[in-house]
């Protein structure tokens, strides 16, 4: 239902954000039109989050302007963002579990009675119409949080927007991990949002949702728009050419190797609610590409092997011999190590300086027999793999979060080259990273293949993975969808049909 | 569903009556009416504190002030008393609350404004309050004779059956309940403590409220040392010593999590009320009051095994049941 | 892009040299605090300077100073023991047992160390195992700890300790320096080299900062935990051989309150509460500090409870004192 030249609900122009050695957006520009969906296309690393950020008032950005209907507005503050009727369903709720329904829909705006006390009562019931109205009866405004489903906790936060009459909802993801009938429901919901004016960003990756639900359609890639329009002028093939396509000589080309022998097997690995029947097997020399979207469970594959989590069912021979991986330092013991996505959190001690970072897991090897630290050691080891890496520090005393994303990444695998291990596995290594150090990365990632080391490399970028991956397996909901060598007749369209489980078009 | 919560409160109460008339079972006449309303009124002074208590530790912070708090407006108001025995009472009541809340509000600005962890702020506070007495008083203490009769008498009037300090304590308990569901206050503090971040979202200031709920606990803790002065008849240096840590247990039995965002009234008050039982029933069984320290210390680790095994989360949903085909 | 150049970038180590560093330190920052009330104290007070005056000085913090070598150790890993005086109660209240069952002087010594091992055992259990908060599980160890003495002997007290053992709290190694104050010493020094070291150290600073990345960087953060909560109950223990020595006599009652002045000497010698960071020379010093400020303020004849305001005070203003500098100094820019 869309009006002959309708005027945007909220327009984005010129916006620029800039981190420490990362351009997250560079001159980005969004419009959204009232009763329509716009959808969001682009890969992990492509700029949407932080779009999104912007949107809803967490960042500001460092150039650009935000008009809403047609008249200029600042963002300073989440709370502004929802005073201005914008509001965000997020993967992750961002609501309070130990609430109720109710309160949850109105925290912050609750009906007061004559004595300026909450009403409950006025609360409970508006929570009830309201549900009723975007036919999520069967949730109970008294019901807490904490006990509903995703899916409806989603539907929660739609009617907390519809609340404020929100006019501007954006949806994050928010079909992952809906079941099939909970996405149809949250289809119809958008339907009945469509209807009522609303106008809605949805992200995705999923080109079925996308082609049943949006309107238009805007791509981004690599931080800039690159591309926009009706949905209706174009195709999936276009759209996937422009979040894929980019110039060749920014992926470091993977040096051809001879492929060893088996290193890694792993076979019938379950771990319930993450991932079930995973089998695939690792080479000396090899570069095993994890391909999938955002929660499709290739993370949490990692991690069990890695001994964060223990897998229910399953065995992994390491070298031909069954190995048992109980904790992180089983799994180091073995050989196996672990550059984690979250690399703040899980991947360097920000506090620490660099050479205690890297010395870390190799504190045995640098310190005395009897585990009396020598720094001068210490300091050797680190120095040699920083030089290696090309890190850019101004020295090793530096504490690790003062360094840019790309050198923080360089210290974590530092850290684990120390411990000469033989698998290494690392997780959407080149995320949120500028590109000199990515191809820094790429390149090295190579030379660690030619010395005989077996590399998994789990990523959602496809040029990473088709520039670098000897094989690739692509998973989906936590099982594998398929696997491939990764040889010239190999399309990228594969690839992410596999992961969003779309059968192949006719040639 | 909000049963679970609910739930926690009723097998508290259970446990607290199954404990009465287990004590009743050896020592008949220990569940008579007068002998509850003895229990409950030796327990008033606890339950009100609890309540401070909780306060703070929704929002993730701690109170350790509060006993140092409580003796020191306590021997304030006990030595105006002395003083000037012609200052009505009720007057010294709203001072004493008053003189409770600045202490308090000293604590929550160093928290707010400076940024320093509550428990550093109040670990120095509870001697700095407490060497105050010292100073004012210089070591000697009130007795039971320098206090006027009303002063004295003010908590212990029957009224409909109880001491009129059990119907403070019960007045404050529901005054308390109404801030607590229905003013935004109550609500921000919940909400601070289950997700800082969705509260910033929400617009709620949460450092502001942090500050009020240690007005609050302070508020208590200072009306409260008017209440114990002149139910022990008693103002000096050693009032409520130690006792901090006995209000923090009765929240934790109460299943306020120590995480904060979790925690009700009813909870804090049963709480007070398991130690309270407790203290009385003992003696009564012949079971040496020796023993009371080492179960109240079993109590707590055990309520801290049931609090955690409440707050487990679920693991990540990426495998889908079962298609719903429809 | 890069200068792709064949040589390779050389990192420098550091760029300001140790000792500039130990200069703009907090255990610097304390050791000027400490060598100030030396000198006001030996103003004030005529007694003070004389070495059997200052040797008394040293009896009423070393006993606390042992325990929070452990204790500083256990807040630097980002946990907390609040029952560390009941340990003291509870081992004591187990020698006077053993006491009356005969048991000779080195006996005593390693019943009263091992029921501190134990009992720090049981808190590392309760912790690391069960996953529970050391905060409130340690308010409840303290009650059931103490409790237990209580139970055992009410309101009574065990005396009698043969004399050998007197040696330990009230005994002297050399002419002023009690045995006391000899044995802080060298665990001060033991501990020093253990938190900053050797590779466990590292491993409880790392977890202290961040121990999600400890655990994914191979360390085994929850048996490091139990270490230390083992070791805050043996330095109980020893503290309670000490105490029951001095005092000759055991009592349900002891130390009643130490586990708050134990927390005030590690957080005042500058271990972040929230873990992660602190030094052992801090600790030592705050030790001094706090040890100082009592005993001379004593000779004063300041009452004790006087004293503690004198404790509170400083503890908050010297962790406001550097946050209000940082925050005049962002209002200038």
């Amino acid at each position: 239902m869309t009006l002959p030249m309708p005027q945007p609900k909220i327009t984005l122009s010129g916006i620029t954000k800039t981190f420490p050695g990362v351009r997250a957006l560079h001159q980005v520009g969004l419009e959204l039109f009232p009763g329509e969906v716009t959808a969001l296309i682009g890969e992990n690393g492509a700029g949407k989050s932080t779009l999104v950020k912007t949107m809803t008032g967490i960042y500001q950005p460092d150039e650009g302007e935000i008009h809403i209907d047609g008249k200029p507005v600042d963002l300073p503050s989440p709370h502004a963002a929802f005073k201005l009727g914008i509001t965000a369903i997020h993967q992750e709720t961002v609501l309070f579990d130990e609430m109720s329904v109710a309160e949850n829909i109105f925290l912050g705006h609750a009906p007061k009675t004559g004595f300026k006390t909450v009403d409950w009562r006025a609360m409970r019931d508006q929570a009830r119409k309201l549900l009723e109205e975007i036919g999520a009866d069967h949730i109970a405004p008294d019901e807490r949080l904490k006990d509903l489903s995703i899916a409806n906790k989603h539907l929660v936060a739609v009617v907390r927007a519809l609340s404020i009459d929100a006019d501007i909802v954006i949806m994050d993801e928010p079909t992952a991990a809906l079941s099939f009938k909970e996405i149809q429901d949250l289809f119809d919901l958008i339907e009945l949002l469509k209807k009522n004016g609303k106008a809605i960003l949805f992200i995705s990756h999923k080109f079925d949702e996308i082609y049943r639900i949006a309107d238009r359609y805007t791509v981004f890639r690599d931080g800039e728009m690159v591309g926009k329009g009706l949905i209706k002028d174009t195709n999936q093939d276009e759209i996937v050419r422009l979040m894929v396509g980019r110039s060749v000589d920014q992926v470091f080309p993977k040096r051809s190797v001879d492929i060893g022998e088996e290193i890694l097997r792993v076979a019938g690995y379950c771990l319930p609610t993450e991932f079930a029947d995973i089998d695939f097997t690792l080479h000396k020399g090899e570069i095993l590409g994890f391909y999938g979207l955002v929660g499709a469970g290739r993370s949490e594959v990692m991690q069990a092997l890695f001994g964060i989590t223990k897998p229910s069912k399953g065995a992994v021979k390491i070298a031909g011999e069954i190995a048992v991986v109980r904790s992180p330092a089983d799994a180091v013991a073995k050989g196996i190590v672990y550059v984690p996505e979250e690399r703040g959190k899980q991947g360097v001690v920000v506090d620490l300086p660099i050479v205690q970072n890297i010395s870390l897991p190799s504190l045995e090897r640098t310190s005395t027999r009897n585990g009396f630290l020598r720094l001068a050691e210490e300091f050797a080891l680190a120095r040699e793999y920083a030089e290696r890496l090309d890190l850019r520090a101004a020295s090793l005393s530096q504490t690790a979060g003062t360094l840019s994303g790309g050198n923080q990444q360089k210290v974590v695998i530092a850290k684990w080259l120390a411990t000469k291990p033989r698998v290494i596995i690392l997780d959407e290594p080149t995320k949120g990273i500028d590109i000199g150090s990515k191809a820094a990365v790429h390149a090295f990632m190579s030379e660690l293949a030619a010395n005989g080391l077996a590399v998994i490399m789990v990523s959602s970028e496809l040029p990473e993975i088709m520039g670098m991956s000897d094989r690739i397996v692509v998973m989906r909901e936590g099982r594998i969808a398929n696997e491939y060598d990764n040889n010239e007749d190999l399309k990228a369209e594969a690839l992410v049909r596999a992961a969003a489980g779309i059968s192949e078009e006719a040639a | 569903m909000n049963t679970l919560i609910r739930s926690r409160e009723f097998w508290l109460a259970l446990i607290v009556a199954a404990m009465i008339l287990a004590t009743n079972f050896r020592a008949p006449g220990f569940a008579s009416p007068s002998n509850l309303a003895n229990i409950f009124n030796d327990t008033a002074i606890l339950m009100i504190l609890a309540l401070g208590q909780m306060t703070v530790i929704l929002t993730r912070s701690i109170d350790l002030s509060m006993a140092s708090n409580l003796a020191l407006t306590g021997m304030i108001v006990a030595l105006i008393n002395a003083a000037y025995p012609a200052i009505p009472v009720p007057v010294l009541m709203a001072l004493a609350a008053l003189c409770g809340l600045a202490l308090g509000a000293f604590n929550g600005a160093l928290v707010w404004l400076l940024g320093i962890p509550a428990i550093v702020v109040t670990l120095g506070t509870l001697t700095i309050f407490r060497g105050v007495i010292f100073l004012i008083a210089g070591g000697q203490w009130v007795n039971a004779d320098a206090m006027s009769t009303s002063f004295v008498q003010l908590t212990r009037i029957q009224f409909l059956g109880l001491p009129i300090l059990s119907w403070y304590a019960i007045v404050i308990a529901a005054c308390f309940f109404l801030m607590m569901t229905r003013t935004a206050l109550g609500r921000s503090i919940y909400a601070i403590g289950i997700n800082p971040t969705a509260s910033v979202y929400a617009g709620i200031d949460v450092g502001r409220t942090t500050f009020m709920a240690f007005c609050i606990s302070g508020m208590l803790a200072g009306f409260c040392g008017y209440l114990w002065v002149s139910r022990y008849v008693i103002g000096s240096v050693e009032v409520a010593k130690g006792y901090e840590l006995t209000i923090v247990a009765a929240c934790v039995i109460g299943g306020i999590s120590i995480a904060g965002g979790v925690g009700s009234v009813a909870g804090a008050l049963l709480g007070a009320l398991f130690l309270g039982v407790i203290n009385v029933a003992l003696p009564v069984i012949n079971i040496s009051p020796f023993w009371q320290m080492a179960i109240s210390g079993g109590a707590i680790i055990l309520a801290v095994i049931l609090n955690a095994r409440g707050e487990k989360r679920g693991g990540r949903l990426i495998l889908r049941q079962a298609e719903n085909a429809s | 892009m890069t200068d792709t150049s064949a040589e390779t970038r050389h990192i420098p180590d550091r760029l300001d040299t140790p000792l500039r560093a130990a200069i703009f330190s907090w255990p610097a920052l304390l050791l000027l605090v400490a060598i100030a009330l030396f000198v006001v104290n030996s103003f004030m007070s005529p007694y003070f300077l004389s070495p059997w005056s200052l040797s008394d000085a040293t009896f009423n913090f070393t006993e606390k100073a042992i325990i929070a070598l452990a204790m500083a150790l256990l807040i630097i890993s980002g946990e907390i023991d609040l029952s560390v005086a009941s340990i003291i109660a509870l081992a004591s209240t187990m020698m006077g047992l053993a006491l009356q069952f005969g048991v000779g002087m080195p006996g005593l010594v390693a019943i009263g160390v091992m029921t501190g091992l134990f009992c720090g055992m049981f808190n590392g259990f309760l912790v690391t195992r069960l996953g529970l908060p050391s905060i409130v599980v340690t308010i409840g160890t303290m009650s059931f700890f103490r409790g237990i003495s209580f139970i055992v002997l009410g309101d009574q007290a065990f005396k009698g300790y043969p004399a050998s053992f007197a040696f330990f709290g009230q005994g002297y190694v050399w002419w002023v320096v009690s045995f006391e104050f000899v044995l802080f010493l060298v665990c001060a020094v033991i501990y020093y080299v253990l938190l900053h070291r050797t590779n466990f150290g590292r491993h409880v600073f790392v977890i202290g900062n961040n121990k999600v990345a400890a655990q994914f960087s191979g360390v085994r953060v929850e048996r490091v935990k139990f270490i230390l909560f083992c070791l805050t109950g043996t330095m109980s223990g020893i503290a309670s051989v000490l105490l029951t020595s001095r005092l000759a006599s055991t009592r349900p009652s002891i130390a009643l309150g130490w586990e708050l002045e134990v927390v005030t000497m590690v957080v005042l010698g500058g271990v972040s509460i929230l873990g992660g960071s602190g030094s052992i020379q801090g600790v030592v010093l705050a030790a001094f500090i706090m040890g100082l400020v009592t005993f001379g303020l004593g000779l004063l004849n300041v009452p004790g409870i006087v004293m503690s305001i004198f404790i509170g005070a400083l503890l908050i203003f010297v962790i406001a004192l550097p946050i209000v500098f940082r925050m005049i100094r962002e209002r200038r820019t």
